[in-house]
């Protein structure tokens, strides 16, 4: 049987559409999870996609984190079942804590629709579990607020832990460390800017987004691989990523 | 409106109603109108509303077509794509609010036209702008350029519609009075197809949307509807007629629109625009006979104290009318809700009546202060939407049009023809990365390209392997020196611009943007337009389904150069691969396509006049060249059925494509080398006007294959020259042009963000950001 993603819908979201489109063409069941819904027991996976929740309104996310799906998202994730928020969605998940840091304006302090080449710097999460380390892949990004920032520890933390796991090529926007795409502690959630769904057909430029989609799907029937060479270190386990193994 | 400044008038004429179309309302009622009734029938009677100078005109066009579903007169025209599938499309100005306040008055403009195409049932997919202002070495037009753009990408971006194309034109024409027309385009499943008719009587009508404000009160007539004086105090006085736009909202509205349409519970559905609860209520009322009471108490609004007169007239944005049965009444309450969309009853339908013995009944709109409160206004609903005086102004072709000191062909040869060609290379990026083009994974060509082209898919679509393609062109200089000729080449171009993506030509919405109809030579450029493009579309078998006029486009009693902005929809039936594309390879042979017609090359085809080239040597007469639209159709059907093979995964003769439009061949091949990134060597191409000159019905093809090419081209007496060969880092063209290929690119990326004082080099050569680790 296939797996079931949840892709939720907060009021102003637009990307849930072409989520949909990208997870079917690979065999997946899709499910679409309001914001006001609180249950996603029967799902195998989560994705919060793009858009503009809530109007983006006081700062992306910043209300979205208080929708009540959230705690059934917090819940989710704690029990180490995939979760990945692409650039609208990786903005609630800073805003709700579950991942660190946050995105600020870019730095040019304008939108940017452009296409990236981001490259796979670990293997160790949902997002990226199928895709080889260090291959580039284009996907292109679409933001106002997708400049990553986060505190010097943090950065080392996520540096040490081996949890960024896309980079920029060429950095669009001032993120930094190029940071494009982060995961939490166990792995489980995953967050980046760039825009997979937009990269599944040759016809529209590119189907790098596809292995992305793959690792979350292979991810949500089996428990993560762990331990891969990119990793530098394996000690960072916390309890909760060792109850998930 | 004791505040008025122009307090001291009658009131029609504050409102900016004549004294003869007072008089007209006096008859149409049978005794003087109220304050309320009058200020609707100024709103709704303005030009921007009436099409009162145009209306006559607009007439001799063509709207009759195999695919046309809903012509001109509706909210937007909307065509059979076959599968199932109905495109809805139309265009727009926001030229004056964007003048004024240019964030939110493009910003609007996407809003209003959006709300458009969804109130047909259609699921808006995609947005184009063409934007025309003056050079932006003036701080203003800078101001305005940025403020247009950044409205654009924060409304269009944030309501989750990809914006996928434009125009960008900048020519002291436009310095007083920028123009910012938008065009949206939406698709839905065939039988979906609603209209904005009010039917039945008891039926209810909601209002859907936003509480209602005193922001945009007197847009269409105050704004719309008369020019700008020269001093700047005009405009700020103007600026409380603005709306100010909210995307989410929008975005909440479009999600609940389609529901209530798709589950079947609406039995009509009209936007609120331009004259806001006046013109909805009227038009809806009218359009199906029938009258309506609405209670001006009923309406939500944003500030306490405001009159009937304020609430019937705002342009509050984002709000819809939608005509219900009461027993549909609580589900639709219930799906707005779960959408957090406000939606009130504020009337009823109810049914014609006689307002005196002997006279055919008539819908009466009835104005109530409370369901069963005093009558504030009774007028007919109809005769605010029909009855609007139409007027068959004065025309006069204007004198002088062709003096010899500005024809561009008195000009001597320029020294250096590539520095001439490298100041007209200009990539429109830094406006188009700041839009969402990608949205709804359709775009196959975006912003850039030729025309648009989009696969037909969406949500809620059944499933389809076609494409449509927009093209939006305008060419004001040759409109200038000849609006018929000019708007008929325009239609050519978009021809042209379809062709290269492999599209058939099946529909035109039209954006007429002109100057002051009390002008006779406005009015005589505008019936000269429209007898130019009623002759294109006719003899090319496009159906014209929707267009708007926007006329009071001058500063201080200047007129624009006549603008109309023409977008031609066509269809692909299947597309399985991306067009060839502006872009050649190392080694293709490079070839100019142009009818094969001996008589072509003695009718002065190397006219400057009109020409890019010329204009920016400060000469803008002179002579067209001549477009033969029986040799253009031959050209550009030889080019398209190529590219639609290539685009239905046949072998292809093609590498790349391009028409030549303005600029010339010189700029054709010049963009072809820049997209590609890679050089080429022309020869017998010489001289400044085999270079500029812009005589239609010519492509540019990059092919491996040159021989076949020519072969098949011959068949179809279709001429193709070869001109020369792709490759190498220079781009020569032998005794005219040899300029070097990164500088040629350096020069077409930064023109704009230099222009605007901003960085030009790209973001990642300025890392700086590792100072964390």
């Amino acid at each position: 049987m296939p797996p079931t993603v949840g892709v939720v819908v907060f009021p102003g979201t637009n990307c849930e559409y072409d989520v949909t489109v990208a997870l079917k063409s690979i065999g997946a069941d899709v499910e679409l999870v309001w914001h006001g819904d609180c249950d996603l027991d029967a799902l195998d996976a989560v994705v919060l996609p793009g858009g503009f929740a809530h109007g983006d309104y006081l700062r992306p996310g910043a209300i979205a984190r208080f929708s009540p799906i959230m705690d059934a998202v917090r819940e989710f994730a704690d029990r180490g079942s995939p979760v990945v928020g692409i650039c609208n969605g990786f903005q609630v998940l800073t805003e709700a804590g579950l991942l660190p840091g946050a995105l600020q304006k870019n730095k040019r302090l304008k939108f940017v629709c452009a296409p990236t080449t981001v490259k796979v710097c670990s293997t160790d999460s949902v997002l990226t579990c199928a895709a080889g380390s260090g291959r580039e892949l284009a996907i292109p990004v679409n933001h106002f607020s997708g400049s990553y920032v986060c505190d010097g520890a943090t950065l080392k933390e996520l540096q040490s832990e081996d949890r960024v796991v896309l980079r920029y090529v060429e950095n669009p926007n001032g993120s930094i460390d190029d940071i494009a795409g982060v995961c939490n502690e166990t792995r489980n959630v995953v967050g980046l800017m760039p825009h997979p769904e937009r990269a599944m057909s040759a016809l529209l430029g590119s189907c790098d987004g596809e292995v992305l989609f793959r690792s979350l799907l292979d991810a949500a029937v089996q428990p993560l691989k762990r331990g891969t060479p990119a990793r530098a270190s394996t000690d960072a386990l916390t309890p909760m990523s060792r109850q998930v193994l | 409106m004791t505040a008025d400044p122009r307090a001291h008038q009658p009131l029609h004429r504050a409102l900016g109603l004549t004294d003869d179309e007072y008089g007209r309302v006096v008859e149409i009622l049978g005794r003087e109108p109220n304050h309320l009734e009058l200020a609707m029938y100024a709103v709704m009677w303005s030009e921007h509303c009436s099409y009162k100078s145009s209306r006559i005109h607009l007439r001799r066009l063509p709207t009759e077509g195999d695919r046309v579903l809903v012509g001109p007169g509706e909210n937007a025209g909307v065509i059979d794509a076959g599968d199932g599938i109905a495109v809805a499309i139309r265009i727009e100005s926001h030229n004056h609010p964007s003048a004024i306040e240019p964030y939110q008055g493009a910003a609007t403009g996407v809003g209003g036209i959006l709300r458009d195409i969804f109130t047909m049932g259609a699921r808006p997919l995609a947005l184009m702008d063409p934007l025309f202002f003056g050079p932006l070495d003036d701080a203003r037009q800078r101001w305005l350029f940025e403020g247009v753009v950044s409205g654009i990408s924060g409304y269009g971006n944030s309501v989750g519609v990809p914006t996928v194309g434009g125009e960008l034109t900048f020519d002291p024409s436009y310095a007083g009075n920028p123009l910012v027309n938008v065009l949206c385009l939406g698709a839905l499943p065939v039988e979906r197809l609603v209209l904005g008719t009010a039917t039945g009587e008891g039926n209810l009508a909601v209002l859907l949307g936003s509480s209602t404000g005193r922001d945009g009160i007197g847009g269409v007539s105050v704004l719309a509807s008369a020019g700008f004086e020269s001093d700047d105090t005009s405009e700020d006085a103007k600026r409380p007629s603005v709306q100010v736009g909210d995307p989410f909202e929008e975005k909440r509205l479009i999600e609940a629109c389609l529901e209530l349409i798709n589950s079947g519970l609406v039995v009509g559905v009209q936007d609120l625009g331009g004259a806001g609860l006046a013109c909805a209520t009227s038009e809806t009322a009218g359009r199906g006979g029938m009258g309506m009471d609405v209670d001006v108490r009923a309406v939500a609004l944003r500030e306490p104290g405001m009159e009937p007169w304020e609430i019937m007239t705002s342009e509050s944005q984002e709000r819809m009318l939608a005509i219900v049965t009461p027993q549909n009444w609580p589900r639709v309450r219930e799906i707005c809700t779960r959408w957090e969309v406000r939606a009130t009853v504020i009337g009823n339908v109810t049914s014609p009546t006689g307002s005196s013995p002997g006279e055919p009944p008539t819908g009466r709109l009835r104005i109530l202060d409370g369901f069963d409160g005093p009558v504030l206004a009774d007028v007919p609903a109809a005769s605010l939407a029909d009855d609007a005086p139409l007027y068959r102004r004065p025309m006069n072709a204007p004198n002088n049009t062709h003096p010899p000191d500005d024809d561009p062909d008195n000009l001597p040869a320029p020294p250096d023809c590539g520095k001439d060609l490298s100041a007209m290379l200009s990539d429109s990026e830094w406006v188009y990365r700041q839009y969402d083009h990608q949205l709804f994974l359709n775009t196959v060509v975006g912003p850039g390209g030729d025309a648009a082209l989009l696969r037909l898919r969406g949500p809620g679509l059944p499933p389809s392997d076609r494409a449509i393609a927009v093209s939006t062109d305008s060419n004001p200089r040759w409109c200038t020196i000849d609006p018929r000729a000019g708007t008929a080449m325009t239609v050519a171009e978009g021809l042209s611009n379809l062709a290269c993506v492999g599209a058939t030509g099946h529909a035109v919405v039209n954006c007429l943007n002109f100057g002051n109809p009390e002008h006779p030579e406005v009015m005589w450029q505008l019936s000269e337009c429209v007898d130019g493009l009623a002759d294109a579309c006719t003899k090319t078998s496009l159906a014209v389904v929707g267009g708007n006029v926007s006329f009071y486009n001058e500063s201080g009693g200047v007129d624009i150069s006549p603008t109309p902005v023409i977008a031609v929809l066509g269809l692909v039936d299947v597309l399985r691969r991306p067009p060839p594309g502006v872009s050649w390879h190392d080694g293709d042979s490079i070839v100019l396509l142009s009818p094969a017609d001996p008589s072509n090359a003695t009718r002065g085809d190397s006219s400057l006049g009109g020409t890019l080239w010329g204009a920016r040597h400060e000469k803008r007469y002179g002579t067209l060249p001549q477009l033969d639209l029986g040799a253009h159709l031959r050209v550009v059907n030889f080019v398209r059925n190529l590219v639609t093979a290539a685009v239905a995964g046949d072998d292809t003769l093609l590498s790349g494509v391009h028409d030549v439009s303005s600029g010339g061949l010189a700029l054709a091949l010049a963009e072809f080398a820049v997209r590609s990134d890679v050089g080429c060597t022309i020869s017998g191409v010489t001289g400044h006007r085999q270079l500029f000159n812009e005589s239609p019905s010519r492509f540019v093809v990059a092919t491996p294959h040159f021989d076949d090419l020519a072969n098949l081209a011959h068949t179809h007496r279709v001429s193709a020259r070869l001109l020369g060969t792709a490759g190498g880092p220079r781009f020569v063209i032998d005794g005219s042009v040899d300029l070097d290929l990164v500088e040629m690119k350096a020069a077409s990326k930064t023109r704009i963000p230099a222009s605007l004082g901003l960085p030009t080099e790209p973001l990642y050569d300025q890392r700086g950001t590792r100072d964390f680790s």
